[in-house]
């Protein structure tokens, strides 16, 4: 197993939200346990509101855990002084997902991409000025679009400068949040097909945030799937995706088989909507809406347990033997939404 | 027999922009036809100029025919009255669909009352019925609720309702999943088909995810830049695609199947529709392409209910169609 680049520890993250008598805590992330190994593209899945943006901003030290510790190299980012802050920022570098809000308007792309060695003086203006070029190469862009402004670029052009600008200071790791959500399937398959070359090509390490399990399937070795602030399964993407374990990863692969049906899809349909993160259900989070609720799960939160096959998974029945990976879905007892 | 809706060469330019080109289509009475395509093809400029929504910088040429008739010779007052009663839409963003300041059961009641004569009272009973029959649970009690209190999917739900409250017969659905996520977008996608089930309502649905036409049509049509290229039941649209652009959008979704990063992606972008190429508009982009191309391809039949526009993949011979599985293939 490679080395740990950056882990969160027990991370927990809460906002308040509302003010005076109505002000109340919203549990973006809740003690949540991950470690992102060199060289690999982890992605990180989930819904609205499960808490996968807060963690990705958590591992990129954008958003400081409430409790919990980030770690990079094995050292709590919290405790960094200036100049180790400075290293690891530049180690972790952001792709946002809108590429028409994320690049600012009045500035050109060159400037763009060399915000970063700017901001980290990294290199003489002639040496920043030739990264800009050779960044630019690499993601497939020329001089003609160095010197436009984001808004003469198509979608997909701006997802490349924004993937440029990343690069620039020679990161180790890139959190890509949503990256190709807003484009056009073609645009989509450039550009993922761009981020799989970057990872091939510089040794970069990923961590790819998205609700697109298609997208999981093509690019990464592991996953962690999150539900109302917590990772309710991980392993390797292989796994969790052609066995899924978890009854919400079951809902979320059956919601989400592409261009053919699968029999007993139906069946692990989830009914119910997603609970409000300012007011989670008790014990696990899934239990109104999971087939497989037990009494157990209404009052005590599932621990994320090792199965044999190496992946973790936190469900009560799951752990009871009730059901397993292999368990064939078509068997699966009806959903209990109607 | 007569087709319920029938687009006969309809072309709409808004300007320069030529946004539909020659589009011709017929849905039958009762069916669930998938329109797909990316952003910018035509898909929602096609459903707007069926429900007669379009702004007035747009011209449209042809006949949008329904039951017969065409809806673009009728009067905007005729067309208002067919809109909401027997052609209704459900768009992509609930939020905006549905009034803020009136309760969610005001709203389908209302839709009632403005086709219908009939009293504030029933009107309300077929309100709660229809909330009930799109699954808002306790609708008794959330039938005065503004519909920021509900979630993205309820309002989805309502949505549906106000389109259903005159039992139309044509529901065009526009990316009714799009902004929702994956576990209720199944519970949406999962209604439509049940209450197209139930009453038989004839539903153009419009999609950029083949997985949401694969899931609930039986039958797709494929827009590119304006275009219709190809039209067959959904099975044939995923298991023998005749266009080169339906092939380069399946061989560009992501799947476990490919090798990382080796994605089929089509080389080049969507034309300018202001100043698109002349004849087939994927010929830029297009593996296949050949000189007869800069003139528009025939729509001719591949097999039973399969057509496509394209001269590469004219059936003219089979071996024609061979060549281009190969091509295609080749290319993955």
């Amino acid at each position: 197993m490679s080395e740990t680049l950056v882990a969160a520890e027990r991370v927990s993250k809460r906002f308040r939200v509302g003010g005076g008598v109505s002000r109340r805590e919203l549990h973006a992330l809740d003690t949540v346990d991950l470690d992102v190994r060199r060289n690999e593209i982890l992605a990180i899945v989930g819904e609205s509101g499960s808490g996968k943006t807060t963690l990705g901003r958590s591992l990129l030290g954008l958003a400081s855990p409430t409790s919990g510790r980030v770690l990079f190299r094995g050292r709590d980012v919290a405790r960094f002084g200036r100049d180790e802050r400075r290293r690891f920022r530049r180690a972790l570098q952001p792709v946002f997902q809108n590429p028409y809000s994320s690049l600012d308007p009045r500035w050109r792309v060159e400037r763009i991409v060399r915000e970063g060695l700017d901001a980290f003086s990294l290199g003489t203006p002639a040496e920043r000025r030739a990264r800009v070029t050779e960044v630019l190469e690499a993601v497939g862009l020329t001089e003609r679009h160095a010197r436009s402004r984001p808004h003469e670029l198509s979608g997909g052009q701006r997802q490349r400068v924004a993937i440029a600008a990343a690069l620039a200071p020679r990161p180790e790791l890139i959190v890509a949040d949503e990256p190709v959500s807003a484009l056009d399937v073609l645009v989509q398959a450039q550009i993922l097909n761009l981020i799989a070359s970057l990872h091939r090509d510089f040794g970069l390490t990923l961590v790819l945030i998205t609700h697109d399990l298609d997208v999981v399937a093509h690019l990464a070795d592991r996953v962690a799937v999150m539900y109302l602030g917590r990772i309710v399964e991980s392993g390797s993407a292989a796994d969790v995706l052609e066995r899924p374990a978890h009854p919400y990863t079951r809902a979320l692969v059956a919601s989400s088989v592409h261009t053919h049906r699968t029999p007993g899809a139906e069946r692990a349909r989830l009914g119910g909507e997603i609970p409000s993160a300012v007011d989670p259900p008790r014990g696990c989070h899934l239990h109104l809406r999971c087939p497989l609720a037990m009494d157990v799960c209404r009052g005590v939160v599932p621990a994320l347990e090792p199965r044999p096959d190496g992946r973790l998974v936190a469900c009560h029945a799951v752990s009871a033997g009730e059901t397993g990976p292999h368990t064939d879905p078509t068997k699966e007892e009806p959903h209990a939404d109607r | 027999m007569t087709p319920l809706l029938r687009f006969r060469s309809v072309s709409v330019r808004f300007g320069d922009v030529s946004a539909v080109d020659d589009v011709s289509l017929e849905l039958s009475e009762g069916e669930l036809l998938g329109l797909v395509g990316e952003s910018g093809c035509g898909k929602t400029t096609l459903a707007l100029a069926t429900m007669g929504l379009l702004p007035s910088s747009a011209t449209v040429e042809g006949a949008i025919d329904f039951r017969g008739q065409d809806l673009l010779a009728l009067s905007e007052d005729e067309r208002r009255r067919l809109r909401g009663d027997r052609i209704s839409m459900v768009f992509q963003d609930p939020a905006a669909a549905l009034d803020p300041a009136f309760s969610i059961g005001d709203q389908v009641a209302e839709t009632i009352r403005a086709h219908r004569p009939v009293g504030r009272r029933e009107a309300k009973a077929r309100a709660l019925s229809l909330l009930r029959e799109v699954g808002i649970a306790d609708a008794e009690r959330r039938y005065r609720d503004a519909p920021h209190r509900l979630s993205g999917g309820m309002q989805q739900r309502v949505v549906i309702a106000t389109a259903l409250a005159n039992e139309p017969s044509l529901l065009i659905a526009d990316e009714p999943t799009t902004a929702l996520d994956a576990t209720i977008q199944a519970q949406i996608l999962d209604l439509i088909r049940d209450l197209r089930r139930r009453h038989g309502t004839t539903v153009l649905l419009i999609a950029h995810d083949l997985g949401v036409v694969a899931r609930l049509c039986r039958r797709a049509a494929v827009l590119y830049a304006g275009q219709l290229v190809e039209t067959a039941p959904v099975e044939r649209i995923f298991e023998a695609p005749a266009h080169p652009y339906t092939r380069a959008l399946l061989a560009a979704l992501p799947d476990r199947s490919r090798p990382r990063g080796a994605l089929a992606a089509a080389a080049g972008q969507v034309p300018d529709l202001a100043a698109p190429p002349p004849g087939c508009r994927f010929a830029p982009r297009c593996p296949l392409v050949r000189d007869e191309c800069v003139r528009r391809p025939l729509r001719t039949a591949v097999s039973s209910g399969h057509d496509v526009a394209c001269w590469a993949a004219a059936p003219a011979a089979s071996t024609a169609a061979g060549e281009i599985v190969a091509a295609t293939n080749g290319g993955r």
